[in-house]
């Protein structure tokens, strides 16, 4: 019976086993019994032994005690033996183990041996698992082998090279001289091994790469020479594939032309015409064909070529863009996504496919599309390419939605050409994929829709509409809730030019908040949203104000504190302060004072504050305003405005200093009555836009002295910080 | 603008463990996957160019794993199994190149074998295509019309032939028929070696 059906009988053994349990009881024998074997003298089955254990290795079982029996078999003096002990060596042993150092030796003793296959398991061995000792003491005998064998052990040993130069980069000096005479080799083996030689010396040592420019008799040319060999060359059957010669070594070359030539001016010149040859004569059809090509276009990219020769790169890759093969196009892709930065136009030429992309089956090439798309953004074709991107929304796989959205973002804010158009995509966007959004999207949006006062009925509307369609996207009904909130007069007032009005009676306005107050679907944010909206319309509608009342009270006694407690204060304002509501800017219109959201691009116009001014004027009573808003001017130099004065008292605010976080204002109050004035009640309201929520209340008492009796007038500098505070601190 | 799409690919990469270590000679011995970088005292970060071939069948079942990077049992069976259930996953008109940890994986279907390869980022994928091509026709040359029981049964043959055709991951003979000539050598060097043995044994001198 000949010794390897014996491991083939133990193959066809354990395959049979029917379960896990069997197949383990299999292999405990058969394992017990090799050791066994192991433990013995020499028989002559060592090698079959050996070979079985690797079978049961790569089935997943351990396999430590082979160790030791490949470092025997691989000092054996038959061939058979060391083949498998060899064989076993690259399986069991890497460089973290003791065993792999004991077979040094061997190893060094098998480079020399007489047989050039046993040189060649050696030289496999050191290549796939040599460590930095070994590689440090076995590096001169491979420098000798690369000057003095014939080519079957000179190309293995320029990969042994290699392997070792990757381990001690040091040691690369050693073999540069040696590397330099293997490229004049006809043979194509040991002219591959020695382009990637050279290629990782010249890779990690940036003088070892001057150095075959210049000294050492220059390499380009010479490179050029063979390139233009293989690619003219006529059918060479030993090398051929699909019709290119020995696309292998071509691509080979291509790759260390672009090391050479990457900051290398004269390099590139000298390449030009190779590369120009290539490109047009390559025949792309198969892969290899496009192997070639590919590589030559990454070289033309990343060297200094001419401009003619980039735009003949860039072509071929559009060409790939529009291969049947889904390989090729993404493929394709990368490269452009490398090259979209430097070479703009260029590839916006092939916009149009690669928005075609976007429609692929292939994850993998839809994520590439996606991603040259987002780069190909411009002012240029920022509406068509947006449709395509909103397109692809609707239909992208889940794990890319958050990129697409945020991409979406990024490019609409940097290219939108009008503000409306702006306001539009994002509410397609919330409406679409409204759950992958980013946090800061709607503190954002709602920035954008103050600012663009004459859109502020269009956007109402069409927010309003977005909400009784649909209340389970949370970042779309925050929004739609404060939109309504600020804005529900221009909502009920039914007009609209830009778009169609909707005809809605406050009831129906109403009605919608409290859908979204009650519904189970509204986080307890959208929740806090929507109570501050229907608070602010108590001060826009005319009839239901008691309905409103009523709901703010209802939610008095809600779980959630944050909901209690503004309802708790809401109501105060109804019962208590029911003056103030219409005076104050409590419920007033906005006013932007705090310009910097974290993600706020441009500060507040001062034109959002004038409309302001005017707001006050539109609640019901104009008249005597302890209007602290109607005050502050958010430009430069702020003058001192009088607010207030009647019956003697005069007061008069100032804005001091306003930086990122806070506002200091000075009031100044002065009594010119004869008697003291008690009881002076200031309240400042400072709404927040940021979080829709009515903003700091602060409440400050004092008492007026008479300024008949000398004392000085009352001034005090409050600060107030309009972000990240809960509403109702007192300052 | 590359802040989302940098968040979003390390989001997406459910395991992707932060790569750099500077200074002087390291190699990163303990990390529990994928180990792809070998930092080199230099500001440069040199790539291995293959880093593993692997062999499974349409259930999973290694048949033949050639590693190329040093890295303990666990974390080979680790990145085998890992790696085998996202190939496994896709679909049969899918791409044949997909992004990895870190690692770009080239890999081709042949009846019912995967032939699946990890190269580093700035490979060729193409030429990575066509090198797995390349294995698949010598082994088809050689066992004449290779099945995957071929493999299973020759399992050491098949490596045989992978270390005459790639070395230390790169190819180093690019004539099909030079490596089957070398292949044919070498296994009728076996041969004599084995046989004196075996004539011995029939003998009863053992």
């Amino acid at each position: 019976m000949s010794p390897s059906v014996r491991l083939q009988e133990m193959i066809r053994v354990i395959r049979g086993a029917r379960t896990q349990g069997e197949e383990r009881g299999v292999i405990q024998r058969e394992c017990a019994a090799i050791r066994a074997q192991f433990r013995q003298a020499d028989n002559g089955t060592r090698s079959h032994n050996l070979a079985k254990l690797l079978y049961v290795h790569m089935l997943g079982y351990p396999a430590h005690f082979g160790q030791m029996e490949c470092v025997r078999l691989i000092a054996s003096p038959r061939y058979n033996e060391k083949r498998v002990g060899y064989l076993g060596a690259m399986m069991l042993l890497d460089e973290k183990q003791d065993a792999s150092l004991l077979i040094t030796n061997s190893i060094k003793n098998d480079l020399s041996h007489n047989s050039q296959y046993v040189q060649s398991l050696a030289l496999c061995t050191l290549a796939c698992m040599g460590s930095a000792e070994m590689c440090r003491d076995l590096a001169p005998e491979i420098d000798r082998l690369l000057r003095a064998s014939n080519s079957y052990i000179k190309k293995k040993a320029a990969l042994c090279a290699v392997h070792i130069v990757r381990k001690v980069p040091d040691l690369g000096e050693l073999f540069t001289p040696a590397a330099r005479s293997l490229l004049c080799e006809k043979n194509h083996g040991v002219l591959h091994g020695a382009v990637v030689l050279i290629t990782e010396l010249c890779e990690r040592n940036p003088d070892t790469l001057e150095q075959f420019l210049w000294k050492n008799a220059p390499v380009v040319p010479e490179l050029v020479q063979i390139m233009k060999g293989l690619v003219m060359s006529g059918y060479s059957p030993e090398h051929n594939v699909a019709g290119i010669s020995d696309p292998f070594l071509q691509v080979r070359i291509l790759r260390l032309l672009r090391i050479l030539g990457r900051n290398n001016d004269t390099a590139s010149d000298a390449m030009n015409d190779l590369l120009a040859q290539v490109a047009t004569n390559t025949d792309s059809s198969k892969t290899a064909g496009s192997a070639v090509l590919y590589e030559t276009v990454l070289t033309v990219m990343d060297i200094k070529s001419e401009s003619g020769l980039r735009v003949l790169a860039v072509n071929i890759l559009g060409r790939f863009l529009l291969n049947n093969d889904r390989n090729i196009r993404y493929i394709s892709m990368t490269s452009l996504q490398k090259i979209v930065q430097t070479d703009h136009n260029a590839v916006q030429r092939h916009r149009g496919t690669i928005v075609d992309c976007l429609k692929d089956q292939d994850a993998s090439v839809k994520r590439r599309a996606l991603e040259l798309s987002l780069a190909l953004v411009s002012a240029v074709n920022i509406r068509s390419l947006m449709k395509e991107l909103l397109l692809f929304l609707s239909s992208c796989p889940p794990e890319l939605r958050a990129h697409t959205t945020s991409g979406i973002f990024n490019a609409a804010e940097r290219y939108a050409p009008s503000q409306r158009w702006h306001i539009d995509t994002i509410l397609h966007v919330l409406t679409t994929a409204g759950g992958d959004v980013r946090d800061e999207t709607v503190p954002n949006l709602i920035q954008l829709i103050t600012t663009a006062t004459e859109l502020h009925c269009y956007t109402v509307h069409k927010l309003y509409r977005a909400l009784i369609t649909d209340i389970s996207v949370q970042s779309l009904v925050q929004v739609a809730c404060w939109c309504i909130g600020e804005y529900g007069d221009l909502l009920l007032r039914g007009e609209c030019e830009e778009t169609e009005p909707v005809q809605v009676t406050e009831d129906d306005v109403l009605d919608a908040l409290e859908t979204v107050l009650q519904s189970h679907m509204s986080s307890p944010a959208t929740r806090g949203f929507a109570l501050t909206a229907t608070m602010k319309l108590s001060t826009r509608i005319t009839h239901n104000v008691d309905r409103i009342r009523s709901i703010v009270s209802i939610y008095g006694s809600c779980i959630d504190v944050e909901l209690q407690q503004r309802a708790v204060e809401y109501n105060a304002l109804f019962k208590k302060y029911d003056h103030m509501r219409y005076r104050g800017s409590v419920c007033g219109a906005p006013s932007v004072i705090e310009a910097k959201l974290p993600e706020c691009k441009s500060p507040v116009p001062s034109s959002g504050l004038s409309h302001t001014v005017p707001g006050p004027a539109t609640s019901t009573s104009g008249g005597d305003l302890l209007d602290l808003l109607g005050g502050l001017d958010v430009s430069p130099a702020p003058p001192s405005v009088k607010v207030y004065e009647k019956n003697g008292v005069t007061l008069k605010l100032q804005t001091d200093s306003q930086t990122d976080t806070g506002m200091t204002i000075t009031l100044t109050a002065t009594n010119s009555t004869d008697g003291d004035i008690t009881s002076l009640t200031l309240q400042a309201a400072v709404p927040k836009v940021c979080f829709g929520l009515p903003g700091c209340l602060c409440i400050l008492y004092s008492t007026l002295v008479s300024d008949e009796m000398g004392c000085p007038d009352w001034c005090f500098s409050t600060q107030v910080q309009p972000c990240f505070q809960n509403s109702w601190d007192s300052l | 603008m590359c802040q989302p799409i940098k968040k979003y690919l390390t989001a997406s990469l459910p395991n992707a463990h932060p790569l750099h270590t500077y200074g002087s000679v390291r190699k990163r011995v303990k990390c529990s996957f994928i180990y792809t970088y070998i930092h080199i005292g230099s500001e440069s970060t040199i790539k291995i160019k293959m880093q593993f071939m692997l062999l499974f069948s349409r259930q999973g079942k290694l048949r033949l794993q050639k590693w190329y990077v040093p890295l303990s049992d666990k974390e080979r069976k680790k990145i085998s199994r890992d790696l085998v259930q996202t190939i496994l996953a896709r679909k049969p008109k899918m791409c044949s190149f997909l992004e990895w940890r870190d690692l770009k994986i080239v890999y081709k279907r042949y009846a019912s074998l995967y032939f699946c390869c990890a190269v580093e980022d700035q490979d060729n994928e193409l030429i990575t295509l066509e090198i797995i091509h390349r294995y698949v026709e010598l082994l088809d040359k050689y066992f004449g019309s290779v099945c995957e029981l071929d493999i299973i049964f020759n399992f050491e043959k098949a490596y045989f032939i992978l270390d005459e055709f790639l070395l230390g991951g790169e190819a180093q003979e690019t004539s099909k028929k030079n490596v089957l000539k070398a292949i044919e050598q070498a296994d009728l060097l076996q041969e004599e070696a084995e046989a004196p043995r075996s004539v011995l044994e029939e003998i009863g001198l053992t």
